[in-house]
């Protein structure tokens, strides 16, 4: 039995500040080149296959702008 | 397996709190405040005390708290959120009070609110965010700052011969009669995020039992005033803040 997760990052609510990507056992996510409204390199997933849903990077976020969800496959 | 195959409802495993309101935090990127707001939200959260529970406010970056959390708050005066959980306790014992506050707040002019207010064992709960160094002001020098760090008014950095030494406040604390359950706690990776928040709901459990002052210390970050990226900031907390200030219990109940 394996796990498999996903994000949905609030983009525009992110600031950019890459805490979370510290706490990846992954890879899955990095900041993007692009910008939201603010002018913040906003968070994105890179790895989408290798999320394994366990919820470090939204555990450590300050802005609470990530969701994580899980399946058991 | 897709993508849409996993977010659905059903497989939510995590999300904002309900009790954070919906309102984006002034916080620089990177703050721990936003970590900390999260976790006091998702232990009230999961107490079901939403509708019970006061938050004091303190003057200092977390001045716009009660702007976050879905809570009854008031906004005390600069270093008196001790002092006036101690009424709000007093006046309404069924509700569960709480106090937030910074470093320049709670160790430099709310230092006789806060030692009194422990010495008394006042029924609160207290939680203190350790940067050490006034964040919102620009970044002045704070009791706590450690030995040699460069702040605006030590730009050469902290000399403990004309400048004092850092505050150990909790360590203080701890030797207080009044104060039951004591600890310090961080919040810069996964693992003491999630014990940091089983922290702060002891905290809660023991104001629920009528116990005493429940203290939180968390060393925190401050990457404006610091200078630092959020990454590196948290490196440096590391390296420079925890062996001065250790992490762990300082004071627990001793029948636990």
């Amino acid at each position: 039995m394996a796990l498999k997760g996903s994000l949905v990052i609030d983009t525009e609510k992110c600031k950019g500040c890459g805490v979370c990507i510290t706490g990846c056992p992954q890879n899955v996510i990095a900041l993007a080149k692009n910008v939201n409204a603010k002018g913040y390199n906003y968070l994105e997933m890179v790895d989408e296959d290798a999320c394994v849903g366990c919820a470090n990077c939204a555990v450590l976020c300050p802005d609470g702008v990530i969701e994580v969800y899980r399946v058991k496959i | 397996m897709k993508r849409e195959d996993i977010v659905k409802p059903e497989n939510l495993i995590y999300k904002r709190t309900s009790v954070l309101t919906d309102n984006v935090m002034h916080y620089c990127p990177g703050c721990g405040h936003g970590v900390i707001h999260r976790l006091i939200a998702e232990v009230v959260d999961e107490m079901g005390i939403q509708d019970k529970t006061l938050i004091v406010a303190p003057v200092g970056c977390s001045v716009l708290a009660y702007n976050y959390f879905d809570l009854d708050a008031a906004e005390a005066a600069h270093g008196r959120a001790p002092a006036l959980a101690t009424a709000m306790k007093r006046l309404r014992p069924d509700q569960f009070v709480l106090t937030y506050q910074g470093d320049g707040d709670l160790a430099a002019i709310g230092t006789a609110e806060t030692i009194h207010a422990c010495n008394r064992g006042e029924n609160i709960t207290m939680i203190f965010v350790n940067n050490g160094i006034y964040g919102m002001t620009g970044g002045q020098m704070a009791p706590t700052t450690l030995e040699g760090m460069k702040t605006a008014t030590s730009p050469y950095g902290r000399d403990l011969s004309t400048m004092g030494n850092p505050l150990k406040i909790t360590e203080l604390i701890a030797q207080l009669p009044g104060s039951y359950y004591v600890t310090r706690q961080a919040v810069y990776t996964p693992a003491l995020v999630r014990k940091c928040k089983k922290a702060i709901r002891n905290a809660f459990e023991y104001q629920k039992l009528n116990k005493g002052t429940s203290f939180v210390e968390i060393v925190s970050n401050c990457n404006s005033g610091w200078k630092l990226p959020p990454v590196k900031a948290n490196q440096w907390l590391e390296e420079h803040m925890l062996p001065f200030f250790p992490l762990g219990d300082l004071k627990v109940p001793e029948n636990k």
